[in-house]
Formats: structure tokens, C-alpha cells, sequence
């Protein structure tokens, strides 16, 4: 049998892959909205994990709507990546850097 | 459970607002670049129909909508009149803007109502799924404003810089609330109160989750360590964007804080307490001094935000009913100075001229008499020189941080203030004393004129007459 607190490490590990791979990453903005997704996912884990162990379903219900807000964030990033693109021809991470002070 | 209409009342505003939201997003398809204007003024009918029914609605008690998710009280009244008569604000001044940068499109209305629909709905929330689709709806509007001026290289950068920063700042709430949820069992915040106030809850797990939703709402407020944001995403963003971003999501934060650190885990106030201590202190010192360097107005001014925030913790982190009373003040009188000051930015812009550096203010009285008037009055209020509102938001606040005996952080908060004086001062200075760069007449329409002076004046109105508005947020909590 699967413990909770095996469930729990898993979205943990992934959470804080996620963390490090926005700070980390210098190269790619689509790996950027990767992380982010990711970062969702971790979070999806842990609700369903205690919504089975608590034997109560509205964390379920919850993940439904994470789902649903990360399709309209990912259409929102992708939207603005397009933006951007458009305006600079690159989606390197480090050449947005014309914001500073 | 019974259902019949009658029992939607407290929701009204939100109801109405988002079927006029649906109803403008149709009717601009069939406006042409000449009516165009017809969208403007439908949505601010929309906002005032929203305060009418807020105001409909309102009543001393407190009433629970959809099996406890949603909730309207008295401090929800006040808030979200106060937000909706802001917004009305800042999409009078996003007018002219919009005509000189060739931008008026009727998304950017739309765009703004459905924001100021996900604010309400943090307003009301009652458990943390609301709280969450309220901060959402409110993010997604703002990330697709921001970037909104898509021949901007600096809109688009600074429109990806919040959405990634603005989504780690949801993900790293949401897995706090996932351990709340773990550790209580619970989502609406009656209910997670009464757990943790029984004793039953994990208290390692609930600190955990806890630390994680501080987080994220100090992401969302800007407070140093996480602002990393803040200025560049106001120096970015079109001036009218930076203006509504400024401005009402403010006051949505403070509600965002009061729901879940007050509501939902009133009973971890020390363990919170120390959290804001130091996020109020260090944003008060980095906001304050930093604002000094800077040569670019609207970056001027967002670290200047991120200092008033320190304030509005200040009067959270008392914990006490006079706290929240001098946070909310605080809350609510900051972003109507806000609004006004990246109104009058607004208004020294034209076409083909972004008006974003602090030298764009010089000799300001040689150009417009009026309009310098309204901006010394705004840097006043937000210096804390009295008789301006500004000065008595920050006594309520040092007030209450007094009350529960931390003279220290009042003496801080004190100091800091003063250094940030300096660079208000000077944006006065520059408008009265330096000779004017630029000599080009300064035209704005009568609706922007006679908002801008409202504005201004209510900067002194409420400084000479705090106690209406004091009495107020005072009920908002005594009920």
C-alpha cells in the first residue's frame, strides 16, 4: 500500500523541479511554461492524494479547476510569447533584459 | 437545499457585472472605429449599475451564498465600492491615453470589467476555490492588458515577466493551500478556522501551507523579497494599464490577506504576525530608497508602491480590529492616490509621446496651473504630509502598530517614510521651480478634467474629513 506521505514526496519533488527549472532556466521561454504546468500538476498530486486519504471529495473537485485555469493560463503565456516574438524574433530568456533600474 | 432566485441578492454585483461584461463583448463587434466610444461609456454604466446594486445589497449582516463559498459582510461592501469607483477612475483616464496611442479597442473595456469582477469575487470568497478563480480571472485580464500595446517591445517583455513570475505566484499559493486542505480537511474558512481553532489539525503541515500562502500573497502585493515584478512590469505596461494595475488590485490584495491569514487562520496570527514583520520592514526600506535612483517616473512610483504596501501590512500584522481597520484606510485611500497620480502621467502624454521620465513634469505649473495643483496634492498624500489623506492613513496604521506595543516598527515605519518624503518632494519641486522641457499645450477632455479633479480634491477632502470614511472601515469590522 502507497502512503500518503509517499504521494505528498512525489508532489514535492516535482514542485520544487519546477521552482528550479523557472529560476534556473536562461535559455527558452516555452520551457518556462513547461515549469509552469508542472508546478500545477505538483499541486494536482497533493489535492488528490489528501481528497482520497481524508475520504472527501472536494479537493477533487478542486484539481478540476486548477485544470481548467492552467488551459486559460497556457493560452494567456502562449499568447504573449507569440507578442513577443513577433516584436524581437528571439524567446531567449536572457535577451529580455531592456527593463531595468 | 431550496433554490429560488431571491436568495442570489448578495451576489447581485457580481451577476450583473458579468452579464454586462458578456453583453459589451458583443455589442463592440458591431461598433465601428467611429462609436467605438459606445463601449466606453457602457462600461462605465456597467460599473456604476455595479455599485448601485453593491450598495442594493449591503446591509450590517453577514450572508453565505452557494453552499459557503461565497460570502458578503460589511468589510465586502465597502471594499467593493471603493474598488468599483476606482476602476471608474482609472477607465476615465484610460480614454484619452488610448485615442493618442491609437489603442482603443474594445477588448482593453472588456479586458478591465472582467478584472474587476475577479477582484469582487475575492472580495466575497468564503473558501479558498473562490479566493482562487477570483485571483485568476483578475491575473489572466491583467497579463493580456499589460501586453496590450503589441507594437510595445517593453509591453510584451513586461507582460511575459508578470504572467511567469504571476503563475509561480499562484502555483506557490495554491500548493500552500493544498497542505491547509491536508491538514484541516477543509476549504471554506469558517470551517478551517474552526479546525485549526479546535486543536485537531497537523500544526506542522498547517505551517507548512501557511508559509506557502504568505508567499504567494506577498507575490501578488509586491512586497520585497518578491516584487522582482512590480517594477518593471509598471514601467512596461501601457501608462493606463500600469494605472488600473496600480490602483484597484490593491485593495483586492488587502482582501485577499484579510480572507485567508484573517478568516481562514486567524488563530496562526503569531505565526503570520512574524512573516509580515519582515516583509513589511523590508519593503519599506528597499521601496523607500530605491525609489531615489530612479529617473523613470512610473518605475519611480512602483517602488513607491511597494513601500505603501509595507504600510498596509503594518496595519494587517497588528492583528487587532483597529489593524485591519487603519490596513483597510490604508488600502483604500492608497489606490485612489495611485490612480490619480498615473492619471495625471496619463494626461502629459500624446500621440507619439510617452511621457515616462520624471523630467517630463518639469514647469508643469507654467503649463497647467490646475493639473500641478492635482499632482502636489497626490505626491503630498503620498508623503504623508498633512492636511492630506495620506498623512492621516499613515498615523491610523502607526496608531495601531503602537497599540499592541511595537513602538520599534512604528519608529522604522516613521523613518523610512522620511527618506521616501524626499523623492515626492522633488516630483514638486520639478513642477513648480524647474523651467518646462517641453512646451506643448497640454489638452485633455472635460470627462478627464473633472475626474482628475475629484481625485485631486478628494486627496484633501478626506485629509480634512477622515472620520466618514474612518467611521466606515470601522463598521466594516465592529459588526
Amino acid at each position: 500500500m502507497i502512503a500518503l506521505s509517499d504521494y505528498l514526496m512525489v508532489g514535492a519533488i516535482l514542485f520544487s523541479l519546477s521552482v528550479a527549472g523557472i529560476f534556473l532556466n536562461r535559455k527558452n521561454v516555452i520551457l518556462l511554461l513547461m515549469c509552469i504546468e508542472l508546478m500545477l500538476l505538483a499541486v494536482n498530486i497533493n489535492f488528490i492524494a489528501f481528497s482520497y486519504f481524508l475520504g472527501d471529495t472536494a479537493g477533487q473537485v478542486f484539481v478540476f479547476f486548477i485544470l481548467t485555469v492552467a488551459a486559460a493560463e497556457a493560452a494567456i503565456g502562449l499568447a504573449i510569447l507569440v507578442v513577443l516574438f513577433r516584436g524581437r524574433r528571439t524567446i531567449n530568456v536572457a535577451d529580455m533584459d531592456t527593463l531595468k533600474g | 437545499m431550496e433554490y429560488n432566485l431571491a436568495s442570489l441578492q448578495p451576489a447581485l454585483p457580481e451577476i450583473f457585472l458579468l452579464s454586462a461584461a458578456c453583453l459589451i463583448l458583443v455589442i463592440d463587434l458591431f461598433l465601428t472605429e467611429r462609436t467605438r466610444l459606445l463601449t466606453y461609456g457602457l462600461s462605465l454604466a456597467a460599473l456604476a449599475g455595479a455599485v448601485a446594486l453593491t450598495l442594493y445589497a449591503a446591509g450590517p449582516e453577514r450572508e453565505i451564498l452557494f453552499h459557503g463559498s461565497f460570502v458578503r459582510d460589511p468589510m465586502s461592501d465597502v471594499l467593493k465600492i471603493g474598488l468599483l469607483l476606482i476602476s471608474l477612475f482609472a477607465f476615465v483616464y484610460a480614454k484619452d491615453y488610448l485615442i493618442e496611442l491609437d489603442i482603443l479597442r474594445g477588448e482593453y473595456y472588456v479586458l478591465g470589467l472582467f478584472g474587476v469582477l475577479g477582484m469582487l469575487v475575492m472580495i466575497s470568497a468564503n473558501s479558498f476555490l473562490t479566493v482562487y478563480l477570483g485571483l485568476e480571472l483578475l491575473a489572466l485580464c491583467l497579463y493580456a492588458l499589460v501586453a496590450f500595446h503589441r507594437d510595445s517591445g517593453a509591453g510584451a517583455e513586461a507582460a511575459m515577466k508578470y504572467f511567469v513570475l504571476g503563475a509561480l505566484a499562484s502555483g506557490m499559493l495554491l500548493y500552500g493551500i493544498s497542505m491547509v486542505y491536508g491538514a484541516t480537511g477543509q476549504l471554506t474558512f469558517p470551517e478551517v478556522a474552526g479546525v485549526i481553532a479546535g486543536g485537531d489539525a497537523d500544526q506542522t503541515v498547517l505551517v507548512f501551507g501557511l508559509v506557502f500562502i504568505v508567499v504567494g500573497v506577498s507575490f501578488k502585493f509586491g512586497a520585497v523579497p518578491f516584487h522582482m515584478w512590480v517594477p518593471d512590469v509598471y514601467q512596461g505596461a501601457p501608462t493606463s494599464v500600469t494605472l488600473f494595475l496600480g490602483s484597484a488590485p490593491k485593495i483586492a490584495a488587502f482582501a485577499l490577506t484579510m480572507r485567508l491569514l484573517v478568516d481562514g487562520m486567524g488563530s496562526l496570527v503569531e505565526q503570520w504576525q512574524n512573516m509580515l514583520i519582515i516583509l513589511a520592514v523590508l519593503s519599506m526600506a528597499l521601496g523607500n530608497v530605491v525609489a531615489i535612483a530612479q529617473s523613470n517616473v512610473k518605475r519611480m512610483l512602483a517602488y513607491s508602491t511597494i513601500s505603501h504596501v509595507g504600510f498596509i501590512f503594518l496595519g494587517l500584522l497588528a492583528g487587532t480590529d483597529k489593524g485591519y481597520t487603519a490596513a483597510m484606510f490604508y488600502a483604500i485611500t492608497y489606490a485612489l492616490t495611485a490612480a490619480g497620480g498615473f492619471g495625471v502621467i496619463t494626461m502629459l502624454c500624446r500621440k507619439g509621446f510617452d511621457a515616462e521620465n520624471l523630467h517630463d513634469l518639469k514647469g508643469l505649473n507654467d503649463r497647467s496651473p490646475w493639473l500641478a495643483f492635482m499632482m502636489l496634492l497626490i505626491m503630498f498624500s503620498m508623503a504623508g504630509v498633512p492636511p492630506t489623506v495620506g498623512f492621516f492613513a499613515k498615523l491610523f496604521v502607526l496608531d495601531a502598530v503602537i497599540s499592541v506595543d511595537m513602538v520599534w516598527l512604528a519608529l522604522v515605519a516613521v523613518f523610512f517614510s522620511i527618506i521616501g518624503a524626499f523623492y515626492y518632494i522633488r516630483a514638486v519641486k520639478m513642477m513648480y521651480f524647474d523651467k518646462p522641457i517641453d512646451t506643448a499645450p497640454l489638452a485633455a477632455s472635460m470627462d478627464t478634467q473633472v475626474m482628475m479633479s475629484i481625485n485631486g480634491l478628494a486627496m484633501l477632502g478626506f485629509g480634512l474629513f477622515p472620520a466618514a470614511l474612518l467611521g466606515t472601515c470601522r463598521a466594516a469590522f465592529s459588526g
